[in-house]
């Protein structure tokens, strides 16, 4: 547990004094979801129907972008071989690697994407849906994108060929995510959409970082 | 399982293959032969939908095929990482893009099929959806296998995404059916929904056996190719 707190704030302290990183990423999440309304036009009803989706698809390609480069900077300057010899397991590495990045870019899209739901006139019950439904659903999307990331640390075309991984396996979060916002306008429950959200979280959780940690041993060899 | 490891040497599997070739090649041109006789001439269009009702001697085998190759990537990265078999990972370099040719024919002929019976080339129905999402889980496959300068890598890469692919199915298939069923009522004439008539499930079948034997035999082609291929380059290597 030492190990893993100490990792987890040493990817957060680096990142504190880079902050630029972050913010692309943030930046490119707000420029994405602006040119929405651009290409359809500005019809409210219309922006309205499509938001949750088009927030929730902006969200996990932002969330791709950063994954890139998850392992490739330990692997580069070594950091990852030290992981492999650390009396420690992998699997706890792996995941506070995972966790940092959900902090990292997880948690300021959580805080952002009602801001931009705004623009979109969502109401605000829809607003509160969606930012519950990003807060338990992105742990999912760093697991599976830190994956992604493990199986193609040194791969050539790594970061087109990350997102052809990732994509697929994020579409049961994708789904129930967006419907979560839908159920004001549906009428269904949305605590239950929530728990779906959850419970996918929770199977992510108990998976990925096996599989994580036998990618990563694999890169080291 | 004791036989399977006997045929994880090359050189064994090789002349295993190569004894089986002749006989499975024939298999497979005669069970065609009859399949397509069967299902093309013998038996009767369907009194709803007419002629188009032959694609689907095409497009259910190769959908059937498509899913069960997907298990057997899921069980060769399996024997692969576990025993570190070197077949398994020549058979899935072979098998991905076969199962994945299977899943586009079984996109493309439900795609024809639907023209003229939905009136339109797709709908986003669940099983559609699905059977698409598992198209780019075999592109990821093959992409990821072959991503790498050193092939081993590129294998065990694969294999371990082949495992979490073959776990995060069953979730992909349940979530697309429930947004499927929330935002479309299933409007959609199905094929399974009345019994199948003898007439056309003999067919079906014989096709079907067909098309898994055409599956083994491409395969079996395949992972000869592979082994030649990874020789060529070893012996690249040592020159």
């Amino acid at each position: 547990m030492t190990g893993f707190l100490a990792l987890l704030s040493r990817d957060l302290r680096l990142v504190w004094r880079r902050p630029g990183d972050v913010a692309v990423v943030l930046a490119f999440f707000v420029v994405a979801t602006v040119l929405f309304p651009l290409g359809i036009g500005p019809q409210a009803n219309i922006l309205a129907r499509i938001a949750a989706g088009v927030l929730w698809c902006t969200a996990l390609f932002a969330s791709m972008l950063s994954l890139d480069r998850l392992f490739a900077a330990d692997h580069e300057d070594g950091s990852l071989d030290l992981l492999l010899l650390a009396p420690w397991p992998l699997e706890l590495a792996a995941l506070a690697k995972c966790a940092a990045h959900w902090i990292v870019t997880g948690l300021p899209l959580v805080v952002l994407a009602p801001l931009l739901g705004v623009s979109f006139g969502l109401p605000p019950e829809a607003l509160i849906a969606l930012a519950a439904a990003l807060l338990v659903g992105t742990p999912t999307l760093s697991l599976i994108g830190g994956l992604a990331a493990a199986l193609t640390l040194g791969a050539r075309r790594g970061g087109a060929l990350l997102a052809l991984l990732a994509l697929p396996l994020c579409v049961p979060t994708l789904i129930f995510g967006a419907a979560a916002i839908d159920t004001l306008m549906t009428g269904e429950d949305l605590l239950a959409h929530i728990a779906i959200l959850a419970a996918l979280a929770l199977v992510a959780l108990a998976t990925t970082p096996w599989a994580m940690a036998a990618a990563l041993r694999q890169a080291g060899e | 399982m004791a036989d399977l490891h006997f045929l994880a040497n090359p050189a064994r599997f090789r002349r295993f293959s190569q004894r089986v070739l002749p006989g499975l090649t024939f298999a497979t041109v005669l069970g065609f032969a009859v399949g397509l006789y069967l299902a093309l001439l013998q038996s009767p269009p369907d009194y709803q939908q007419g002629e188009t009702v032959r694609i689907m001697f095409v497009h259910v085998p190769s959908a059937w095929l498509s899913m069960g190759g997907y298990a057997l990537l899921a069980a060769l990265g399996a024997s692969l990482l576990v025993w570190r078999h070197p077949l398994a990972a020549l058979m899935a370099r072979a098998a991905a893009p076969v199962g994945a040719c299977f899943a586009l024919v079984c996109l493309l002929t439900g795609s024809l099929w639907g023209r003229p019976m939905w009136g339109t080339y797709w709908v986003w129905d669940a099983r559609l959806t699905s059977m698409l999402l598992l198209f780019f889980l075999y592109l990821g496959h093959i992409a990821l296998s072959r991503a790498y300068d050193d092939p081993d890598r590129g294998d065990r890469a694969a294999a371990i995404l082949a495992l979490i692919g073959v776990i995060n199915l069953p979730i992909i298939k349940f979530s697309v059916d429930w947004w499927n069923t929330l935002h479309q009522p299933a409007s959609i004439m199905r094929l399974d929904a009345p019994a199948i008539h003898p007439a056309i499930l003999i067919p079906l079948l014989w096709m079907a056996a067909s098309f898994l034997l055409l599956f083994i035999l491409l395969v079996l082609v395949r992972t000869g190719t592979e082994i030649d291929r990874r020789r060529l380059e070893m012996a690249d290597h040592l020159s």
